[in-house]
């Protein structure tokens, strides 16, 4: 029991900043982007999330800084793939490298008195157990975490919601399915695409600040270690579906619960090959739901996505 | 509001005067950005500038005193990236995004040194000798590559599996891999702990020029060529380029798509194992830290910049070796992070992107009639 527990309350921690960052990429995607950029988004998040929280002595300030730092990294995208037409892919990437980079050279800097970042210790979030909920044998490690975790619950419930039951949540669809038809109607496509990119990029932002400030607390290089791109497929996993994305997030949370539970246990196996597991199932994952969508027949993904909007041209 | 507004025209023709300003202007602007970026963390922008130019091509007075030491290190950085940038480009000129040419990289350093190191004592037979031993690491280094690139290729080509992931988690897995073999199970055993395989044998060796310059410069420069000549003067160029462009209109021409996509992502691969194989027989002669340090990326950046023109990844190649030497030389020197040059790179790109539109697209500025006049005399309406 104690061991589920523990593996149940590892793989929520694990899972949250991939929680926060691919509900925002399907919200970006739904709109018709692709935003290849998480992984810049979500490493820059860390970063300046640990600064700030540093020298501010609060958590929050970090939040808020990632917040901003992963908004604007988005606006950048919007501007270059929305207004100015650039290739999405090679922009995301892009954004990527130059974020990995920045990232890394703010690592440096960022410390006191100019100096690097790597090795201090910051405020953090604390875990806050929830009376009587938090004693239910197994569920209770629900129960146990801290309050990122508790509002990415929260944030699940809403981004559902909103997908599928309000009329905001409707234009979204709609502009990501036929931009065509979207503006026909009065929907502002170029805006929609506008927002939901910024949207998704704080959302990537708060995903690297819960890596910085909660699961592996302080600043190291290549902290996220390509989670943004596992992001990018848990996205197609969860077929653009929020709470079907949770379930994707668990599973890789799982994945290094257990690496972290052999790791402890003095296992033999080398952790080099312990630290391929999430990328192996990456990949297998991905295979298998896209053999599987494939049989089925039934397209997961926005019809427009990936493609320039123009309302003088045709396609 | 303002009383005009902006519209995106599409050109029948790319401007040219805009293919050369764009370039330049964004370089411009990512010095610019990256000038800001100093100047907030204290460093002067002109004195890093100046030491980063020294660092990647050295000053006067040394070249007086005959020593090109920066040079010959710009161009040894220059030979994997250019052959990266070579590997990425074929993808992408068919809209395969191949992110994937680290990983490959380090799959053709793996096969190169395996051969180095294993076959004198398995396959005694074999003379030991550069004229035989540098060929078989050579087409190695090209089928570890290949192999590892035809992966993603099959799941595209035969189950359309996103390739920019599996392309991207392959080179997860292949540098955890080269850790797995140099700090555990190649590990020397007469290192002194030091992670690291034992040095390959000296007749594996690809010769040296000038200082640790060497002749894989030549195997680039080589490699360009014969991309050059497969995507401009052969047939099956003709049809990659016509699948970049438009994949449906070369389906219904009779061009196979599956056929290709496994096609180019061989020879994508195999050249990204070159790059492997370089760093392998001419730089480090055992497998240790420091194969993978982004040249794959550095690659993807290459190939965008110089339009997917093999000889403009060469020049392209060269240029932002350059920014990596002058980077390098920056921490020595100055002690400012070296992943300054990661951020031009990255900032110069962005730039690129953002400007290329104007190359495809004229701006014309649209006058509106002011809407409070309209309505109080009809008659000011022209057209």
């Amino acid at each position: 029991m104690d061991f589920l527990t523990s593996i149940l309350a590892i793989s929520i921690v694990a899972g949250t900043s991939l929680v926060y960052a691919t509900i925002g990429e399907i919200y970006t995607e739904r709109s018709g982007v692709l935003n290849l950029g998480v992984e810049g988004m979500m490493i820059m998040g860390a970063v300046s999330a640990f600064a700030a929280a540093y020298h501010t002595d609060s958590a929050w300030a970090g939040v808020v800084a990632a917040a901003l730092v992963g908004g604007l990294m988005a606006l950048t995208h919007a501007f270059l793939t929305i207004t100015m037409r650039a290739e999405q892919v090679v922009t995301g990437l892009a954004i990527t490298i130059a974020g990995t980079g920045l990232a890394s050279f703010l690592g440096e800097k960022l410390g006191p008195d100019g100096g690097p970042l790597v090795g201090l210790i910051g405020p953090r979030f604390p875990k806050i157990a929830i009376p009587l909920l938090s004693d239910i044998p197994v569920i209770g490690a629900l129960f146990n975490q801290d309050i990122l975790v508790y509002l990415v619950y929260i944030l699940v419930i809403v981004a559902t919601f909103y997908l599928y039951k309000t009329r905001p949540g409707l234009s979204l669809r709609s502009v990501g399915e036929s931009p065509q038809t979207s503006d026909a109607m009065g929907v502002s496509v170029f805006g929609t695409r506008y927002l939901y990119t910024v949207v998704g990029g704080i959302l990537a932002g708060i995903g690297g600040a819960h890596l910085s400030l909660s699961y592996t607390p302080g600043w190291t290089e290549n902290l996220t270690g390509g989670r943004g791109w596992i992001v990018i497929a848990l996205v197609i996993f969860a077929t653009w579906d929020p709470l079907r994305a949770v379930v994707g997030a668990l599973l890789f949370g799982g994945i290094n619960a257990i690496q972290f539970r052999l790791q402890a246990s003095g296992t033999t196996i080398p952790a080099s090959l312990l630290n391929m597991l999430p990328y192996i199932l990456t990949v297998v994952v991905l295979v298998l739901v896209t053999w599987r969508e494939g049989l089925s027949k039934r397209l997961g993904a926005p019809a427009a996505l990936g493609l320039p909007y123009n309302r003088e041209e045709r396609t | 509001m303002l009383p005009f507004s902006f519209k995106f025209e599409k050109r029948l023709e790319p401007s040219r005067l805009a293919s050369i300003l764009v370039p330049v202007l964004s370089l411009l602007l990512a010095f610019l950005f990256g000038a800001a970026l100093l100047a907030v963390i204290g460093a002067n922008p002109g004195q890093t500038y100046q030491a980063m130019l020294a660092g990647a091509i050295g000053t006067p007075a040394q070249w007086q005193d005959g020593q090109f030491y920066n040079m010959t290190e710009l161009l040894v950085k220059a030979v994997p990236i250019i052959l990266t940038g070579l590997s990425v480009s074929v993808a992408f000129r068919m809209l395969f995004w191949n992110i994937g040419a680290e990983g490959q990289l380090v799959m053709g350093g793996i096969a190169t040194a395996a051969v180095a190191l294993f076959f004198p004592s398995a396959l005694p037979f074999i003379p030991e000798s550069p004229w035989i031993y540098i060929p078989l690491m050579f087409v190695a280094a090209i089928l570890a590559g290949a192999a590892w690139a035809l992966i993603p290729a099959l799941l595209k080509a035969y189950l359309k599996v996103n390739e920019i992931i599996t392309t991207l988690m392959f080179n997860y897995i292949a540098i955890l891999w080269y850790q797995f073999l140099f700090t555990t199970a190649w590990k020397d055993p007469e290192g002194f702990g030091f992670p690291g395989s034992a040095l390959i044998p000296e007749y594996t060796w690809i010769p040296r020029i000038s200082g640790r310059l060497h002749w894989g410069l030549l195997l680039a420069i080589a490699a360009a060529f014969v991309v050059w000549v497969i995507m401009d003067k052969t047939r099956w160029g003709y049809e990659i380029r016509l699948i970049g462009e438009n994949a449906r209109a070369a389906n219904y021409a009779g061009v196979s798509i599956i056929r290709n996509i496994i096609l180019v992502m061989i020879l994508s691969g195999g050249l990204a194992g070159l790059a492997g194989f370089v760093e392998v027989t001419a730089i480090s002669h055992r497998l240790q830290h420091g194969l993978a340090v982004g040249y794959g990326f550095t690659g993807i950046i290459v190939a965008w910049l110089a339009k997917l023109n093999p000889w403009g990844v060469v020049i392209v190649s060269i240029l932002l070796s350059a920014l990596l030497v002058g980077g390098e030389q920056i921490q020595i020197t100055m002690g400012l992070p070296a992943s300054v040059s990661l951020v031009l790179q990255g900032a110069i790109l962005l730039f690129v992107l953002g400007g290329d539109v104007f190359t495809r697209y004229r701006l014309r500025m649209i006058r509106k009639a002011p809407t409070a006049v309209v309505a109080e005399s009809p008659s000011v309406q022209e057209a």
